[in-house]
């Protein structure tokens, strides 16, 4: 096969590819369907489910049959539509969903049972006997299914995201969305024109009718010109616009380097998110085809797109060619072929007063039956019954066309019927703020395109207060079509509407026969408009089907709704970069460098990494090291970065009264100076959050969170502030980051920060248990110190500045050395907390109460604070399930967070359920494995032995029930 | 008509002149003992159940659009029973042994395959919990595996074990969980009620309710009166709206989940597969398609579509989590409302209505629930009293504190 | 979706952190007769309404205020947003 004259390629410059191994050439301006094309290859791959040989059908985004996979190892991309494939230098193609060679599928056997595969036939078999299910069918359905498949590797390419705000979005770079662009960008409009194709011009590159007697792709050129030289207006050439979202937002993925052999140093796409105050809608319109016998063989395609490789790639898919139309469009086709050179064979035209419009064999009839079933080699033509079969390769079908209403429906907006078109065009009111224009209204002639493109910008800029005048334009065809409708030729055999999966006007017909009348019902029995095409140029044409067999009106059968995206988009650029490592920020505490330096691993907690223990040359196993951590600590002094915990500063004149509010206990009462624990409810009455609530002036508090929560109880703090309680004076911020904080834990925490305070008193009787006080230390820097426990040993808080942590860290060691200073990490936090028995995120699950936490009496019914009132319901009041400690009865046995806890010799059950362990750990202190959990009836059954199961593990364990203070029960430790 | 191979082969050698449609178009009656509102996935078991189980007659569904429109039409067609809570746990297992004899029971292929879910745990306290539930789980007589790290890369090697900013840990394996052909639960509940005499009444919306003296007599609907002794609504995603008309307010919010689908693809994922540390959770569907979801949008909507922000945090939960799906192209992406509840668990029970029963609250774990559902809202309107496996599935457990909530967020339906 | 912020005007929905129904404004008294069953409703009930729906949305990435937003939840179009500490002060949500 060689080239037409003319054409939008650079003949100069030979492009190599190769498909399926084999190797071809191509130009700069290719496709690879053209360039395939242009090389005889008619053949480029297998439908869905029959495994019928296909070629390609259109030359858009449209295209259901020429799908490859493109590419090779890594960069594989299965299912890519041939038709928008930009052709580089060296690109590889192979078809798809086929066993053994493209020619020879042996799953086209599927295609002589394919009887036995009609609409819906899966649900009425495959059932017996049950276990064959999944062990046969199922696998062999799913080998046989599917299309193109993946890499299985990762993705090596770079994407990004980006925001766009304009006043006017066009979407589609044709007549009317240049017209668009160049009247709102004359009137100085912020504007973004997006176009998918690689080459701004839409169907006027395609077609051959002069725009003021010069060929439309000069004046392209102008407007294009002009275009860029606007700095209101950018143009985004390869750009998908595939969806609408609220209040003018709209989704688009920019093909960056697609059309090159690999993107080299610039990202592959880019995901663009545009707000745009309006859009102009101008995506042109979808040829449909018009189902006859066998009218998938390869060879068969739109007309309209025919005229595209003819005119705009110098390529005809056959020397000899036929149209069958119901509309003068058909002719046009045959017109431009003809004027290039390739023979027409005939025009088929089903209307009986069609007029021939040029030098070529003009029949009055059908197309009923086609031939050659790799590659096109006659049709059979129905001409009032008289049947003959004409030698032809390629067939154009030229059924009129379907304004492409996509975007229009993403709002739910129902396109309506147009009678006189025989269309549907986009429904009144549908999207707030889109106006469409050009064929996508249906104003398909290039004349009325241009003009309504030009419309739409005017009336869009108006609604936003811009004057704006027409662009000028040039003279154009503005022919009607004269359609008149034939949705499907009648005759036996399988004529197919979805040519991708497979479903054919006898599909629809049985989906009619047995009820599955509703178009929604019609789709998801047949699979109709499922496809990677989401059924472009099926669904009007099956409705129609549809629509005749029930004798009603076509708008009255059903609407197609299509969703978001309007063409396949890749998952990589909807993820952006955030994948792997960078899929969320990490959040590093102030000590994090310090921390690294000395070793230690860290642990992933929420957004922050915290070092999980510090180990030591020669311990093999993080037991070691956490053993070690927890004795240093309780043996001298242990030091831990506790900044992640959540900080609110709380300040004004109702401080008090607000926090008494926000507390299950009371807070108004505490002293200046002191700290106090504090237990936060929902409002629903169970326990939400704890920590600290320390007054340093009596309108000035400090209020700590979990790490976790520190976000949702700032929010909720806030939402009392300014919803529940305005009229307090109180003012909040989280000052979570302004502050490093560090434990200093352990019978020498005292000594040693005597060593850094500036001569502040720390005696007990000075500063007592619980006390807090704003300080100086290290010679003049600002600190606050909080005595509180987490261990249950003598220890402090100190906060300082962040920018300061990791120097007070280092201060403390080099001070602490003769001390026993050492480092210790969540492990050890964690291990220290269940042997005093503290409450931490396994206990404080958002499942239990004050009461099951052993906090009942806090909550105070002598104030209206959050949660009060509703931890008093019945059913929380009835719960008997409390906090316990417990103990394995044999000391080599280990007990694990999430057993199920049950009386002896019970069996073990959902209804014999007592309670679950929450914490558990390796004890260093008492020598074994011990845990926490909830026990029904827990308070009173102190010494008696239960059951841990833990029947997923095969492990069953006794233990005994203890309090839950493996340390220091009493409590001295602390007030020393 | 009886479904079977044989019966494929003699349609298809006969050119399938012989299939009946799947069900009637009946002219809704006067009056039914029974009328369902809402035909969807739970209404139709509902009625079935009614009708096979119960023995009852005289019964209707109404459907204000088409048969399965609702969320058994637009969902991600997962099976399991993973719960937690006592609440849940047997309920969930209940409907699970359903499932497994479900195609042969009605007669129709709905695909259901047990190919397993694996959530995988990304943190020290997610496996503790993943135990905690596991153990739940085997307690209740369903079926549960923990696994660590390298049993997991075993199952499932395309997942992110070299640069993930949250590593996986281990998982939790139901291997009898899996996935079914929504449609195909819809229609086979359908068409094994129309064979037992149910009158599935399509594009039929009510539009109020008759409360004599503090009982329903029947409801009010766009083809007129129907007079019925006992009305069963199960409208996910409407309840508070249908309800209103009855006078009452729900514990529940309605909001937008979206669902996604890729490309056909060759077999890549073996079963369903949920991101611990992120909105992801995949399968594959026998067609090929990449069937994928995540959060809901958050915000109350009746709008059966969602935003970007979603479906951008949905896929980059998806890349960080099995990286090898970057070059497969999103093919559609859809929204269903959801009927969010306060604690995150649905309500089968009575309404201070005498005679009007409430089927709600499913949150997006509707679909696997569907059988379950349909048999114990059928008990209970038939028998009066609540199935034992969802006895605490009642409209009070708020007042009285007797909450089913899983993931311990409390009264705020967007969390759950 | 974009929400029209009174203070720093149209900010993309992302920056907000969503509550649900404005009624959580009207907290009941907790120390009154028959606090509980007041706050079962309050906690619980929801008019839940398809329609114009007055709701709580927090500028989390933004200024930290509370917004009562006014929207239609059958299309998401936004009719008005105000600050809810203005809205509580005169008299809380309707």
């Amino acid at each position: 096969m060689t080239r037409l004259t003319g054409g939008l390629i650079d003949r100069a410059r030979d492009l190599r590819f190769t498909f399926d191994g084999r190797s071809y050439s191509g130009h700069p301006g290719d496709t690879l369907a053209s360039a395939l094309l242009a090389n005889g290859v008619r053949l480029t791959g297998r439908s869905f489910k029959y495994h019928r040989p296909r070629g390609v059908f259109s030359a858009g985004s449209e295209e259901p049959n020429a799908l490859v996979e493109l590419r090779s190892g890594a960069r594989k991309e299965p299912n890519t539509r041939a038709t928008v494939a930009e052709l580089y230098d060296g690109l590889e193609a192979a078809s798809q969903n086929h066993v053994g060679p493209l020619g020879f599928d042996l799953l086209a056997v599927n295609d002589l049972f394919s009887s036995f595969f009609a609409a819906g036939f899966y649900y009425k078999t495959f059932m017996w006997p049950r276990a064959f299910w999944e062990k046969l069918y199922e696998p062999a359905i799913r080998r046989a299914a599917g299309l193109g498949s993946l890499s299985m590797q990762p993705d090596p390419d770079a994407y990004d995201k980006g925001f766009l705000h304009c006043d006017l979005l066009v979407i589609g770079g044709g007549a009317a969305g240049l017209a668009a662009a160049l009247t709102a960008g004359r009137a100085g409009a912020r504007v973004i024109l997006a176009d998918e194709d690689f080459r701004l011009g839409g169907r006027l590159l395609a077609e051959s009718h002069p725009l003021d007697d010069a060929p439309a792709t000069e004046w392209v050129a102008r407007a294009e010109a002009e275009l860029a030289a606007l700095p209101n207006i950018r143009i985004l050439r390869r750009c998908t616009v595939f969806g609408a979202f609220d209040h003018g937002i709209y989704g688009a993925v920019e093909r960056v380097a697609d059309h090159l052999p690999e993107p080299g140093q610039q990202v592959r796409q880019t995901l663009w998110r545009i707000t745009a105050r309006r859009a102009v809608l101008a995506a042109g319109a979808i040829e449909r085809h018009i189902p006859f016998r066998n009218n998938d063989r390869p060879g068969i395609m739109l007309a309209g797109a025919m005229r595209a490789y003819a005119n705009r790639w110098a390529v005809s898919p056959a020397k000899r060619v036929a149209i069958f139309t119901n509309n003068d469009d058909g002719h046009r086709t045959a017109l431009d072929l003809a004027a290039k050179g390739v023979e027409v064979a005939a025009v088929i035209d089903s209307r009986p007063d069609a007029r021939a419009q040029g030098q070529y064999r003009l029949v009055h009839g059908m197309v009923s039956d086609a031939r050659g079933r790799l590659g096109l080699r006659g049709v059979q033509i129905d001409s009032g019954g008289r049947r003959e079969w004409l030698d032809c390769g390629a067939l154009g079908v030229a059924g009129g066309w379907n304004p492409n209403v996509h975007l229009a429906s993403h709002h739910r907006g129902r396109p309506v019927w147009d009678e006189a078109l025989q269309a549907f065009v986009p429904g009144e009111g549908g999207l707030c703020g889109l106006i469409a224009a050009g064929a996508a209204k249906g104003q398909g002639s290039t004349a009325a395109a241009l003009r309504s493109g030009a419309e739409a910008a005017v009336e869009a800029l108006a609604q936003l207060g811009i004057e704006a005048r027409p662009a000028e334009l040039p003279a154009a065809e503005d022919a009607s079509a004269g359609l008149r409708p034939l949705w499907h030729v009648p005759g036996k055999g399988r004529a197919w509407v979805d040519f991708q999966n497979d479903v054919t006007v006898k599909d629809i017909k049985l989906a009619h026969q047995e009820n599955m009348r509703p178009v929604e019902h019609l789709k998801r029995w047949t699979t109709l408009g499922m496809a990677t095409d989401q059924g472009k140029t099926a669904n009007v044409t099956a409705l129609a089907v549809m629509s005749e067999l029930t004798g009603k009106p076509i708008p009255e059968t059903g609407t197609t709704i299509f969703r978001p995206p309007y063409s396949g988009v890749s998952l990589s650029v909807l993820g952006g970069g955030d994948t792997g490592a960078h899929f969320r920020p990490r959040r590093l505490t102030p000590t994090h460098e310090w921390a690294r330096a000395q070793g230690a691993v860290f642990v992933e907690v929420g957004p922050w990494m915290r070092a999980q223990y510090f180990p030591r040359p020669g311990e093999t196993h993080w037991r070691q090291t956490v053993d070690r951590e927890v004795l240093a600590t309780r043996k001298g002094v242990g030091i831990c970065d506790v900044t992640t915990l959540g900080k609110v500063d709380v300040q004004g004149a109702d401080a008090g009264e607000f926090l008494d509010r926000i507390y299950a206990n009371a807070m108004k009462s505490l002293k200046v100076g002191m700290v106090r624990y504090g237990l936060m409810l929902r409002e629903d009455g169970s326990a939400w959050d704890d920590g600290t609530c320390a007054r340093l002036a009596e309108d000035h508090y400090v209020v700590t969170t979990t790490t976790a929560q520190a976000g949702p109880v700032y929010r909720q703090m806030e939402f009392a502030r300014q919803c529940l309680w305005p009229e307090l004076d109180v003012q909040l911020i989280s000052t979570t980051d302004a502050w490093a904080q560090i434990a200093v834990a352990g019978p020498n925490a005292r000594r040693l920060l005597e060593r850094i305070v500036d001569g502040f008193d720390l005696s007990n009787e000075a500063f007592p248990f619980m006390a807090c006080a704003g300080l100086t230390v290290c010679g003049g820097l600002k600190a606050r110190l909080f005595r509180i426990s987490f261990s249950g040993e003598l220890a402090y808080e100190i906060a300082v500045p962040a920018r300061y942590g990791q120097a007070l860290v280092e201060r403390l060691m080099e001070q602490g050395a003769d001390l026993g200073a050492t480092p210790y990490g969540t492990e050890a936090l964690g291990v220290m907390r269940i042997e005093k028995g503290h409450a931490a995120g396994n206990e404080l699950n958002g499942q239990t109460t004050a009461q099951m936490l052993g906090l009942g009496r806090m909550v105070s019914s002598k104030k209206d604070g959050i949660g009060a009132v509703m931890s008093r319901r019945e059913g929380l009041a009835a719960e008997t399930r409390v906090l316990v400690g417990l103990q394995p009865v044999d000391p080599a046995q280990t007990v694990l967070a999430g057993m199920h806890l049950f009386a002896e010799g019970a069996p073990h059950r959902t209804e014999t359920d007592q309670g679950w362990i929450t914490s558990a750990c390796h004890s260093p202190h008492v020598g074994s494995s011990i845990g926490l959990g909830f026990l029904a009836d827990g308070g009173a059954r102190m010494g008696e032995t239960v059951i841990a199961a833990n029947p997923l593990q095969g492990q069953k364990v006794a233990l005994r029930v203890v309090p839950p203070h493996f340390v220091d029960p009493e409590g001295g430790r602390l007030r020393d | 008509m009886h479904f079977s191979g044989l019966r494929v082969i003699r349609e298809a050698l006969t050119g399938h002149k012989g299939w009946k449609p799947l069900w009637r178009n009946p002219e809704p009656q006067p009056a039914y003992d029974y009328i369902i509102v809402g035909g969807g996935g739970h209404g139709l078991a509902t009625a079935y159940y009614l009708a096979k189980t119960f023995g009852r007659a005289r019964i209707a569904v109404l459907e204000k659009s088409w048969l399965g429109s609702g969320n058994i039409g637009r969902n991600t067609t997962i099976i399991r029973s993973n719960y937690l809570l006592p609440g849940n746990e047997p309920f969930y297992e209940f409907s699970m042994k359903l499932w497994e004899g479900l195609e042969q029971e009605f007669n129709f292929n709905a695909m259901v395959s047990q190919r397993g879910i694996l959530n995988l745990c990304h943190t020290d306290a997610q496996r503790d919990a993943f135990r905690r539930r596991g153990n739940a789980m085997l307690l209740a007589g369903a079926d549960a595996e923990l696994l660590d790290r390298e049993q997991v890369r075993a199952m499932a090697p395309f997942l992110n074990f070299d640069n993930a900013r949250f590593p996986i840990k281990g998982g939790l394996l139901q291997r009898r969980a899996g996935t079914a052909r929504h449609d195909g639960v819809a229609w086979g509940y359908a068409r094994g009620a129309d064979m037992r005499g149910v009158d599935l009444i399509q594009n039929c919306e009510v539009t109020g309710f008759r409360i004599d003296g503090g009982r329903i007599s029947g409801v009010e609907t766009t083809r007129g009166h129907i007079a019925a002794g006992k009305v069963g609504v199960a409208v996910a995603g409407s309840s508070s709206r249908v309800m209103a008309m009855a006078g009452m307010r729900l514990p529940i919010e309605s909001h937008v989940l979206q669902a996604f689908v890729s490309e056909g693809l060759k077999p890549t994922i073996p079963g369903v597969i949920t991101f611990g540390a992120g909105h992801f959770y995949v399968s594959q569907s026998d067609k090929g398609g990449l069937v994928f979801g995540g959060d809901i949008d958050g915000y109350n909507s009746y709008a059966q579509r969602g935003n970007l922000p979603v479906i951008e945090d949905v896929a980059e939960g998806g890349m960080a989590l099995m990286p090898m799906i970057g070059r497969a192209r999103l093919l559609r992406v859809w929204g269903g409302i959801m009927d969010m509840s306060m604690d995150g668990s649905p309500i089968i029970d009575r309404t201070p209505v005498e005679g009007l029963y409430l089927n709600a609250g499913w949150c997006y774990g509707g679909f696997k629930a569907t059988p379950a559902s349909g048999y114990a809202f059928a008990h209970l309107l038939a028998t009066g009293r609540p199935h034992e496996t969802a006895s605490a599935y009642r409209l009070d457990r708020f007042a009285r504190g007797h909450v089913i909530d899983e993931k311990g967020v409390g009264a705020q339906p967007n969390l759950h | 979706m974009l929400i029209p912020h009174p203070l720093l005007g149209l900010r993309d929905a992302q920056e907000f952190t969503y509550l649900g129904d404005a009624a959580l404004l009207n907290r009941p008294d907790g120390m009154a007769e028959g606090a509980e069953a007041a706050f079962a409703e309050y906690v619980y009930l929801r008019d839940n309404p398809a329609g114009v729906h007055r709701e709580l949305w927090f500028h989390e990435q933004g200024d930290r205020s509370w917004l009562v937003v006014t929207r239609d939840t059958t299309t998401h179009e936004i009719l008005g947003a105000e600050l809810a500490r203005d809205v509580k002060l005169k008299g809380g949500a309707a």
